[in-house]
């Protein structure tokens, strides 16, 4: 190879690492900028979990919406996966028709508020017919009918600085401590500010099945099964990235 | 001491490669991370290892195909985001294999057939062409690919020269040059038709299937392009077509890897490796 053809490649090679890394850079920053980065980011399997969340982001960020289904798709045999809490606290709720529950909005809010069955349900209520899927490979279709968790954290006041909702189910003293705290799921705002995330307290025409998640569960429609928590107790909205379900799979579940 | 042979050797082996370094480095990196998917991919499929059809399928309901495994449940957790790590490799590696193979020329260099050779005669003839080249070699007890090489010469060199593509005419200018360095350089430095078409098909309908057909399984992928999922059937084909692709691409894994077997392993494998095939009587 000849001197000059030599430098020629090895200024072309210096040339090209300098502006991949300074994209590399660049990309990082906007990347975060924008909320593109995913609270798991770290690790080997971070690198395509925010390739993917980042990609999803930016392809859903005009609301896009799920697909929505015809009543006549609604599964006749939907799929319990895991019954319900069976402590003492829960079956009492449950016999009262979870008259004395109630879901308190908190964190980087305004107003903490908290609201009984009764108050969401006098809240605009809406349905929608969406597939609930497991990453395991089972699906279903049902119509859930609820509030929009939107609608929620208005009348809380969302504060500006918020980044993700994290959502708290009952504890199930059956359960060991350890898998009590995995339950704990969160999404970001996007997903929160979604049209067809709900509060959901109805499923296919009746009261949400103590099965299903009652009282309340979360429900939202781009993202997959377990991300949608069952038995609501506590709505947490933090700016903190380390408040995410760790100790299992990965934090974004839009798949 | 540096024979005349040796010098025209090394001349011709820094020219011209028998793969390029983008087919090398790519075929390497996607090798890797087709391995890590198919492991990965397993972990979740024998979490529930039924497959349906339509949008909804569930223990209780019909199912298309029952895998003969136990339902394991644990690893599809774990596994899942190793599958998209993988995944996103595949795809990288693959874009830029498919964008530096158009730049490079190498599509329609190595792998677009000669319109002449798209006939149906001449794919049966290469087919029962190798079919007897390895029937002979197994009686002869050949160990090396050689005499499947040489066997495939002279229609090679038949299709070359009734064939006027354009991408013929850089083979022409190889075939008008003796092959003295190395004995089955014809037959060993370009693909048959049956090879061409298959590389083809794998490159763009098999990997772009499975993507799409893992894509279709997406929520968020799905709220922007429902089409990717209602165009197969829904969200249990696309889980099922899936399965189906990869078992097609599997398949396809095992007849390469027995044809490159049959071919000479390590010579061919080199070649993958360094760029060029080893000369001398090392075959193997």
């Amino acid at each position: 190879m000849s001197k000059i053809l030599a430098r020629r490649s090895f200024i072309t090679a210096g040339l090209a690492t300098a502006a991949g890394a300074s994209g590399l850079g660049a990309a990082v920053y906007f990347a975060d900028r924008y909320g593109l980065i995913p609270p798991d980011h770290a690790g080997i399997v971070g690198v395509g979990e925010t390739l993917t969340y980042a990609t999803q982001r930016l392809l859903t960020s005009g609301h896009s919406l799920a697909r929505e289904f015809k009543r006549s798709d609604i599964s006749k045999v939907p799929v319990v996966n895991g019954p319900h809490p069976t402590d003492e606290k829960y079956l009492t709720l449950l016999a009262d028709g979870f008259k004395d529950w109630r879901l308190s909005v908190e964190g980087l809010v305004a107003r903490p508020v908290s609201f009984s069955l009764e108050e969401l349900k006098r809240l605009p209520a809406e349905s929608h017919i969406t597939l609930h899927a497991c990453e395991q490979g089972w699906s279903y279709i049902a119509e859930w009918t609820g509030v929009r968790l939107a609608t929620v954290l208005d009348l809380a006041g969302t504060r500006p600085e918020s980044r993700y909702v994290v959502f708290e189910p009952f504890a199930n003293p059956n359960q060991s401590r350890t898998v009590v705290r995995v339950q704990w799921e969160s999404i970001d705002m996007a997903d929160a500010l979604h049209p067809q995330t709900l509060l959901a307290y109805g499923m296919n025409g009746e009261a949400l099945p103590a099965d299903f998640g009652a009282p309340v569960r979360l429900r939202l429609g781009r993202q997959i099964g377990w991300k949608n928590t069952k038995y609501l107790s506590r709505i947490v909205l933090t700016d903190r990235r380390d408040f995410y379900r760790k100790g299992r799979g990965t934090w974004y579940g839009g798949i | 001491m540096i024979s005349e042979a040796s010098v025209e050797a090394a001349v011709k082996t820094t020219s011209a490669p028998r793969h390029i370094a983008l087919v090398r480095v790519t075929h390497w990196i996607i090798v890797l991370s087709v391995i890590g998917l198919l492991v990965s991919g397993i972990g979740i499929l024998i979490s529930h290892p039924r497959l349906y059809w339509g949008e909804t399928g569930n223990l209780g309901t019909p199912s298309l195909i029952d895998l003969p495994i136990p339902f394991i449940i644990g690893p599809s957790v774990w596994e899942r985001p190793y599958h998209f790590f993988f995944a996103w490799i595949l795809v990288l590696t693959g874009l830029t294999y498919v964008v530096g193979s158009f730049i490079t020329h190498h599509f329609r260099r190595d792998l677009l057939p000669a319109k002449a050779d798209l006939r149906w005669n001449r794919i049966v003839a290469v087919v029962s062409e190798h079919l007897n080249a390895k029937r002979t070699r197994a009686r002869s007890a050949s160990p090396t690919g050689r005499s499947l090489n040489r066997s495939a010469q002279p229609q090679d060199a038949k299709r070359k020269s009734d064939s006027g593509q354009p991408q013929d005419a850089k083979r022409k200018r190889d075939s008008a040059q003796p092959q003295e360095w190395e004995q089955p350089a014809d037959a060993a430095s370009t693909y048959n038709v049956v090879q061409r078409l298959t590389y083809l098909a794998v490159v763009f309908g098999l990997f772009p299937a499975i993507l799409w057909t893992g894509l279709a399984m997406s929520f968020g992928v799905t709220s922007v392009f429902p089409i990717l999922a209602t165009a197969l059937g829904g969200h249990q084909s696309a889980r099922t077509l899936h399965f189906v692709c990869v078992v097609l691409l599997l398949l396809f894994v095992i007849v390469h890897i027995l044809m490159v077997y049959l071919a000479g392993f390590w010579r061919s494998v080199r070649a993958m490796i360094t760029g060029y095939v080893p000369q001398g009587g090392k075959a193997r």
